[in-house]
Parts: C-alpha cells; structure tokens; sequence
C-alpha cells in the first residue's frame, strides 16, 4: 500500500481553471457538489482506503522569522488572484494508478448545471518507509 | 431587579405552571453513576477535582482534557478521538496537565467561575467521534450542580439544556446547517425545554445575575417561540443589554445588533454593526443578513460569497455559500 495526498486548489491561475466558480453556482449545484464530495469519501472509508480529509480557510499569511529577539515578520493576507490550498484528502491505495483512478473520480465532481467541473487535483505520493527486503 | 429580569419572571411562573401541569419533570436528576468516576469517595473530592481540573495555570485546552480524564472518567482515546487529536498528543497533554496541578495544585485552585467555562468549552467547542462532548458536558454540569448550588452552575446548566434541545433540528439530512430562523421547531426537545427553564426561572430568582443566566435566559426566550415569528426580540435586546453591562465584548455587541436588526429594523442593525471591527468574525455574516433584509440583495451575496471566506467550520462556509446562491436565484 502505498499513500497519496490529493490536494485542491482555491483560486488556480485562470488556465487551470475553467469551471464556473462556487458562489456563481445554485443552492442544488452546491448540495450536488457537497454530496459527491461525502459519497466519494464515504466509499473510501468502506473500501479501506481513506486516511483523512481537510479543508482550510482561504485566509492565510506568510511567517518568518524576525532574527534573534525581534518578533517573526508576517506577510499578507495574499491577493485575490494568488493560488491556494484549499483542502486535502490523504488516500492509502494499492499504487500510483489506483491514486490516479481516485483522482480522476474526485475531479469529476458536478458544479454548474450538474456538470462535472473537472478541476486540476494534485497528486503527492508520500515519502514512506524504506522496505525491510530490498533484494 | 431590572425591567427584562421581572418580565421574565412573570412569563416564567406562567410557563413553569403550564409546563407542571402537562408533563412531570426531576429538575435534579441524580447524575449518572458509572465508569472510572465511581472511585470517587465523597461529593467534596469531587468537587475539589473539578477546582483543581480549572487551575488558572493551564491552557484551556489542557484544563478541558485533565477534567475530562479526571472527573469524566473518559478514557484518553475516547478525548483524543473527540478532539480529532493522536492519543499520544492528548496523553501528553494530560500528563503535563496533571504535572501541573501536582506542583501548584493545592496553594492556589480554579474557582467556580473557571470551572464553569471549562465545562462551556467542552459544550461548546466538542467535536465528534463516539462520545457526545455536549451530553458529557451536560452531566458534568448536573453532577456539579449536585455539589454547589450557585446561580451561574444553574445557568450554565440550563444553557447547555436549551441549546441541547434543538441540536435534532440544528443539521439536516444531508448534513446540511440549519438556520435558526428556519429550524424545525416540532423537533426541539420540550422536556429539555421546559427543564432548562424552570432551572433558569429558579436561579434568576436568587437574584445574583451572571453571564451564563443571561445567555441562558435569551436561549430560553428563542426556545419559547412557537414559530419563529413569535420571537420576542425586544426582550432579547434587554437581555443582550444586561449581558453587555455584565461582560463588554464586541462578540456581545455583534449578538445584539442582529437582535436590534430584527427588533427596531435591518437599519438598526447595521448602524451598530459600523461600530464594529471589520474583521471581526461572522461580523460579514450578520452583515450580509442585515443588507439582504434591507433588500439590498446585490450586496448581501457579495457579503455572504466574503463571509464564507472567513467561516470557521465547512459546514458553515457551504451554508453561506448556499445563502449568496439563493440570493443569485432570486435576482
């Protein structure tokens, strides 16, 4: 098994982004929308293959630090425009091409009009464990 | 006694005479004996526990854990689980916790007022997993009330009840965030309900006023409502005025320009909302409501799409979003 972290953008810049936005959409889009995000991660869960799943605040800031006995300097909140991590889903599946099958599936979820908005996800195999036999 | 205070009252002996003859209700009910806590000997250990479990030199957080551990009897999964935290995380906190108290316990325990809002915050800030932290906040509560009979443990108590009564109506289905306007009153829990206030009604009588009375007291007029339309906002705008004498913070005074809003007109509202820091949370929510009963719908989405930005659970963010998408419908 191996793990794979799906992360969703808020705001890509506009050439990966080619679907009507959220707050365009109607009250039944949003609950379509919401409801195939649930059963997606309810099959998952039944499938044994669902590790855990967030979503974050759009706002944000950058934070470093200050040097030696000053405060750390913060920069932001970002522009409008700037791309976002908007949430995530961490999946532990059989290889690369059932991640990407998944993947595939997510995306797929209806917006507009019910039709799927087939936004960018992006996929992150994890760092794992080095196997205990090699040869 | 103030005006809202006796007004009160009087609807309060009304009610508690109502709701005796219609159904039977143990206003102290003995708290549930079970789990780890039966090891305690006697009430005042028990209460000892609670004030050490409050100490002022813990976090909040580490202060809801050890009292959750200690004087719950919950095992240190079950906490981890509800606080969506790894075990290991939460057993730290709670051995630092109790390291803590170990130390400097004894010279200088939590009073009643910190235990009281450790409890509100296992009310009010518990998450999921197999244990309800609201239904274990409500039994810690009674079994404290069992021990001290102060006002503000008797208000907290029918806080939690009154909230606790509409938590069937409070999600939908789906999952979906209910909101209070639009609640389905036949499923809020009258025998909670009527507890709530008749605890509520006999605590305001002691005349010693706190927060948590106050608070209870407007859940209580919003409970006593039939139809949202029945809500008596002049009366809740009183008690938001008793509570912002009591404890002046800009969350009381957003509270009290949405009943202003509803009571004297959207208008009203919004020009206390002006007082208000911009960034202050859900101030864009109440905002956006407020313009969109103004009839500036145009805004109010605006406001809404804003507010969802800035929303603290997902489960509001899709209700805001779902309330600027309406507005789009409409237009």
């Amino acid at each position: 098994m191996a793990k794979y972290l799906m992360l969703k953008h808020y705001r890509m810049p506009s050439e990966y982004m080619d679907y009507t936005p959220m707050d365009q959409w109607s009250p039944a889009e949003i609950d379509a929308h919401v409801a195939y995000m649930n059963d997606f991660a309810q099959r998952l869960r039944d499938s044994g293959e669902f590790v855990d799943s967030q979503a974050l605040s759009p706002e944000g800031t950058f934070v470093r630090s200050g040097g030696e006995g000053r405060p750390p300097v913060t920069d932001g909140p970002f522009p409008e425009t700037k791309d976002l991590i908007a949430g995530w889903m961490v999946i532990d599946v059989d290889g690369w091409d059932r991640a990407v099958e998944l993947a595939g599936e997510l995306s797929a979820a209806p917006g507009l009009g019910g039709e799927p908005i087939r936004e960018w996800l992006e996929l992150r195999p994890f760092l794992g464990q080095s196997p205990t036999v090699t040869e | 006694m103030t005006v809202a205070w006796r007004k009160f009252l009087d609807a309060v002996r009304s009610e508690t005479a109502r709701t005796r003859r219609e159904q039977r209700f143990v206003v102290e009910q003995p708290a549930r004996v079970s789990g780890p806590s039966e090891h305690v000997t006697s009430a005042d250990d028990t209460l000892a526990l609670y004030f050490l479990c409050s100490h002022p030199d813990l976090s909040p957080a580490s202060a809801v854990a050890v009292t959750l551990r200690a004087v719950g009897g919950l095992t240190t999964r079950q906490i981890a689980a509800a606080y969506l935290v790894p075990e290991a995380t939460m057993a730290q906190r709670i051995s630092r916790a109790k390291r803590i108290i170990a130390d400097r316990g004894l010279d200088r325990p939590g009073d009643l007022s910190s235990v009281l809002r450790v409890l509100y915050l296992v009310f009010n800030e518990g998450h999921s997993g197999d244990i309800d932290l609201a239904s274990e906040a409500i039994r810690l509560t009674r079994t404290l009330l069992t021990m001290t009979h102060h006002p503000e443990a008797s208000g907290l108590l029918a806080l939690m009840l009154l909230h606790h009564a509409r938590r069937a109506s409070r999600f939908d289905a789906e999952g979906r965030l209910i909101a209070l306007a639009e609640q389905d009153r036949s499923l809020w829990d009258t025998d909670l309900i009527g507890e709530g206030i008749m605890l509520l009604g006999a605590a305001l009588a002691r005349d010693q006023l706190g927060e948590f009375q106050v608070q209870a007291a407007i859940a209580a007029l919003h409970a006593d409502a039939q139809r949202v339309e029945d809500t008596d906002w002049g009366q809740i705008v009183d008690w938001y005025d008793e509570l912002l004498e009591l404890t002046d913070t800009p969350i009381v005074r957003l509270n009290r320009a949405v009943a202003v809003g509803e009571a004297r007109g959207p208008a009203a509202g919004l020009a206390l909302l002006r007082e208000l820091d911009e960034d202050l949370p859900r101030r864009q929510a109440v905002e956006a409501h407020l313009r969109e009963r103004s009839g500036d719908l145009r805004r109010a989405a605006e406001l809404y799409v804003r507010a969802a930005d800035r929303a603290g659970s997902s489960a509001e963010r899709d209700h805001l979003l779902r309330c600027s998408a309406r507005l789009h419908d409409a237009r």
